[in-house]
């Protein structure tokens, strides 16, 4: 007969009920062989069934009010928009205040608009990236739209960066009112739900190609820099050492070829 | 929202059940799954495809987890008393409910991250895969960690003081 090898991972398998019929059976005569291993299966099966048994009441207990879903969906509902809306203003304007919302570039200040640009991103971040209903317009799943989309308002061609080589997936994007003109906001997030905001316009120099600038503000931090007068930056409450390969990464995709 | 009423309301007794053994304190447990429930409504369409099931847990222990962290932050510890396993245990005649507080007041003592994997498998029926997205760790760690908690597990059962399966493993 030519069998595969019994694993240790079978026997979990096999205690756990997971195993096709026929596997099953093969791990079965097996331990009618081995007895000393089936005493230890059937030592893990009985432990199921005791951890089972101990906890089955829990799920029979009726639902407290609190954990009734009708009314968390319904208490959602009626929180209305504007006080969302209002929450985020406030907790800028209040960041603001306390701790210097103003992106500062960590490099002497002749960076051709590009503080400008990162601090742009900053509020778009403050706004959008808390959001937990909309901060996205439109989604990733209609990426070739966004792209589109965006490319017709900013006049030029925008790639939608990938970042998936470093775990951040792509949400979806909009369009952003800056004191420069529309700006397209890209949102990613990864396995933890931690959000990264991409932004790109043009820069007022059309011409205009910097190297990579750090930019802080708060707990937001970021790199911003221009390639052939399109500007582009990278924000997000991470620090500064882990955006940077992300943005070589960003700056790598989106360059104009 | 109907449609997430409908997949996700059946699903909260397991969640709760998992919370509690997690946590073993009923009113921390709920708050847990209250939270979870909450964060589950707001990202509904921004979930991905794949288990719900194995989504609503990934948010759940994510929340216990922090809070575990939070918990050792500020020093206070787990208890590891018998208090907790005579409120998870109820309904059960007098021999079986000793029995049954006996395998959760071991289970209480497994390291979390194997209390975890055992819950998640043995009573929740999650899958290997599904666990492994859940404890975000790859399918072979998984079933390492599952190994031992069930090794351990049995050692406590069988009366192994703990002390002394330290001293052997750093042996072999």
């Amino acid at each position: 007969m030519n069998q595969r090898p019994i694993m240790e991972d079978d026997l979990h398998a096999y205690v756990d009920q997971l195993l096709e019929p026929e596997r099953r059976a093969e791990i079965a005569s097996y331990l009618d062989d081995h007895p000393d291993i089936a005493g230890r299966v059937a030592a893990y099966s009985a432990q199921r069934e005791q951890l089972r048994g101990a906890l089955a009441s829990i799920a029979d207990e009726p639902l407290p009010t609190e954990l009734n879903l009708a009314h968390i969906i319904e208490g959602r509902k009626r929180r209305p928009r504007w006080a969302l809306g209002m929450i985020a203003a406030m907790l800028l304007l209040g960041l603001g205040g306390l701790g210097g919302w103003t992106m500062r570039s960590v490099v002497p200040e002749n960076s051709n608009g590009l503080s400008a640009l990162a601090q742009e991103a900053a509020y778009t971040y403050g706004v959008y990236a808390p959001d937990r209903v909309r901060p996205v317009e439109i989604r990733a799943s209609d990426g070739a739209e966004l792209t589109q989309w965006v490319s017709n308002r900013l006049q030029r061609p925008v790639k939608v960066p990938d970042l998936s080589v470093s775990g951040y997936r792509l949400m979806g994007g909009r369009l952003v009112a800056t004191s420069h003109g529309a700006a397209a906001m890209f949102m990613y997030d990864d396995d933890h739900g931690d959000r990264l905001v991409v932004m790109t316009r043009p820069m007022s120099d059309r011409k205009l190609d910097t190297p990579m600038v750090p930019q802080s503000a708060g707990s937001v931090a970021g790199f911003a820099w221009a390639d052939s007068g399109m500007g582009y930056t990278l924000v997000g409450q991470l620090p500064g050492d882990t955006l940077k390969p992300i943005a070589n990464e960003i700056r790598k995709q989106a360059r104009p070829i | 929202m109907k449609d997430m009423l409908v997949q996700v309301e059946p699903l909260i007794p397991a969640l709760r059940r998992y919370a509690r053994a997690l946590v073993r304190d009923r009113s921390a447990a709920d708050d847990l799954v209250q939270d979870c429930l909450e964060r589950a409504v707001s990202r509904w369409d921004q979930r991905r495809d794949g288990s719900v099931r194995a989504w609503l847990f990934t948010i759940l222990h994510n929340l216990a987890v922090s809070q575990f962290r939070q918990a050792k932050a500020r020093g206070r510890h787990m208890p590891i008393d018998d208090a907790g396993e005579r409120e998870l245990v109820s309904a059960a005649g007098q021999e079986q409910r000793l029995i049954y507080q006996d395998v959760l007041s071991k289970l209480a003592r497994l390291p979390e991250e194997q209390r975890a994997v055992l819950l998640l498998v043995a009573v929740e029926d999650l899958s290997y895969a599904d666990a492994a997205a859940v404890l975000n760790a790859p399918v072979g760690t998984v079933m390492s960690r599952l190994s031992r908690a069930r090794e351990r597990l049995q050692q406590e059962m069988d009366g192994v003081a703990p002390g002394n399966v330290v001293a052997l493993r750093s042996l072999t």
